[in-house]
């Protein structure tokens, strides 16, 4: 109990703190465009009503859900066989370079022009933003498969299907979901974006709508509500990743604990020790732990080394 | 009687940047059915690499594999591997349950009451009955490698290959689990090859003990171990003849070493 009422304190200390700094802070304020934060959550009741929470921001929270599933499952299905073979990496992987280094903003128009201006541009919108990283950490995830792993696999006859289902994506599944992670974030701004152009309802819409209208408060209790809808994603999203990967945090707090150092103080990914091979580290290529642990900028390619795509989609 | 295990000529060659390294070169041997034969040979000898070739995992680069009198050319139905490494080849996302059910699903058609079965017999023979619905990281290495062999057992193989497979486990788990694997093999009636660098495990398990060269690799010696069926960890490993046999399976292996 007290336990609880600790870490509840933890996680509202900062938040109540950032907000009554504002609150004092802008109590006083005349300034017509950083109104009092008491007078944005009066707005706030009377702007997000029952209609407009229909009429806005469903339709945005759809968008971002078909633009983010597609990419999550065009991301794993294509990383899947871009890590699973080679040659496909070889092929694919200076094309990759340059489709990640676009921005996705910077497509909107261009979409527009294919898409036209209604939910179908602002889904692909969405999805060719939030498909990289998903598709390169699934490259490295399977990519990675154990070496051990994939002969036990072997020498069982667990092969096609079977191995792709119960080796294959579970083994890469941690990278998946961190995958999966950096695109929550960027599908929402991207949905936020993509409703600024040529569009007649939504989130993004709506406040770029009180902006221009000088309606002030009315603008930050969006604001608000996006950073609100946020934090109800991320949570929504660490439920799921606790429950797929429940798996992985267990093995790492095993290792962790078995190497006598108490958790987070070690790296994540450690190359194997020898003298405990079983009870170390993550199950991942010593080869991959070493690029990881460095998290160096990604290393130029060499003519005959496997491909090392990186592991992180670069901030635009 | 035919061999059940037939290994001619076996030869591995591994080539990459510029450099060609003869792993084995000229391995035959063969083993009997309900066999337990342990492979010793100085360390770097090539032992996995023939293990992996016996198991369908690597291709020769010469000589030939036979399982029943059928060639190897991919890891064949009849055969499972115990590695060295059991903590990267549990799947870590898997219970023991399905861990032990995982290959059982692959093979021939069972029935799902049958499969079941298979599990609980084998996790039973190893002591881990109890341990059906962990996960493998929450056990002890000892217990994981236990869950290995259960894989394994289950598994029904005609022969049972193990790579090491007690070499990252500490010596009062080691001398229990050797003894289990005695205990399988004469309850079982298993066929076991058995891969060790470890002289003293090599003679207290096998039937017959395969001393191997340094690389490149070749059958030095192979010595039969007339040593009672009966073997427990005090009295076997203190009978003078359990002494002769390490010291002259020591005496080869430090002549391959020499090369000579």
């Amino acid at each position: 109990m007290k336990h609880l009422a600790l870490r509840l304190f933890f996680v509202i200390a900062l938040p109540a703190l950032l907000v009554a700094t504002w609150w004092l802070a802008s109590d006083d304020s005349t300034d017509v465009y950083w109104p009092p934060l008491r007078t944005i959550l009066t707005a706030f009741p009377e702007v997000w009503t029952g209609e407009r929470l229909r009429d806005d921001v469903l339709p945005s929270v759809l968008r971002l859900s078909a633009g983010y599933a597609s990419a999550a499952v065009a991301g794993v299905v294509l990383g899947t066989v871009i890590g699973s073979y080679r040659r496909v990496r070889a092929v694919c992987e200076p094309v990759l370079e340059f489709l990640r280094a676009v921005p996705p903003p910077v497509l909107v128009p261009v979409i527009m022009l294919f898409a036209g201006i209604g939910d179908t541009m602002k889904i692909a919108v969405i999805a060719s933003g939030c498909v990289w990283p998903v598709l390169l950490n699934t490259v490295e995830g399977v990519r990675a498969v154990d070496s051990v792993m994939s002969e036990t696999a072997r020498s069982y006859g667990i092969t096609g299907v079977a191995r792709l289902r119960h080796v294959v994506l579970r083994s890469a599944s941690p990278q998946i979901f961190a995958g999966l992670r950096q695109a929550l974030s960027i599908g929402i701004i991207l949905m936020v974006i993509s409703e600024m152009f040529a569009a007649s309802n939504g989130l993004g819409f709506t406040i770029v709508q009180f902006q221009r209208g000088f309606a002030i408060p009315d603008m930050w209790t969006g604001i608000l509500l996006l950073g609100l809808l946020g934090v109800l994603l991320s949570l929504l999203f660490q439920l799921v990743e606790r429950r797929a990967l429940g798996w992985y945090h267990g093995l790492r707090a095993a290792s962790l604990s078995r190497l006598g150092s108490p958790p987070g103080r070690r790296s994540r990914f450690r190359v194997t020790d020898r003298a405990q091979p079983s009870s170390v580290g993550p199950p991942r290529s010593p080869k991959l732990s070493a690029s990881l642990e460095q998290g160096g900028p990604p290393r130029p390619l060499e003519t005959d080394a496997p491909l090392r795509l990186t592991r992180r989609r670069r901030s635009q | 009687m035919q061999p059940l295990l037939a290994v001619s000529g076996l030869q591995k060659v591994y080539e990459g940047s510029g450099r060609r390294v003869e792993a084995v070169r000229d391995l035959t041997f063969t083993i009997e059915p309900g066999e337990l034969v342990c492979l010793v040979g100085p360390s770097g000898c090539g032992k996995t690499t023939l293990l992996k070739c016996v198991a369908g995992l690597l291709t020769p680069t010469g000589g030939e594999v036979l399982l029943e009198g059928r060639r190897v050319s991919g890891p064949p139905p009849g055969m499972a591997v115990v590695f060295q490494e059991y903590g990267r080849s549990l799947f870590p996302w898997m219970r023991v349950r399905e861990n032990v059910e995982l290959p059982l699903k692959q093979k021939s058609p069972l029935s799902r009451a049958r499969r079941r079965e298979l599990v609980a017999e084998a996790l039973e023979s190893v002591g881990l009955a109890d341990a059906a619905g962990a996960y493998p990281w929450q056990l002890s290495g000892g217990m994981q490698q236990r869950v290995a062999i259960a894989r394994a057992l289950a598994y029904e193989p005609g022969v049972l290959l193990m790579d090491e497979p007690f070499a990252a486990v500490d010596a009062q788990t080691r001398a229990d689990l050797e003894d289990l694997v005695r205990r399988l093999w004469r309850e079982r009636g298993m066929t076991i090859l058995f891969v060790t660098h470890d002289i003293d495990e090599a003679v207290y398990l096998g039937e017959r003990v395969l001393v191997l060269s340094a690389s490149p690799t070749v059958v030095q010696e192979q010595l039969k171990i007339d040593l009672p069926a009966e073997r427990d960890q005090l009295h076997t490993r203190v009978a003078p003849r359990f002494a002769e046999l390490r010291t002259h399976v020591y005496e080869q292996i430090q002549a391959a070493k020499r090369g000579s």
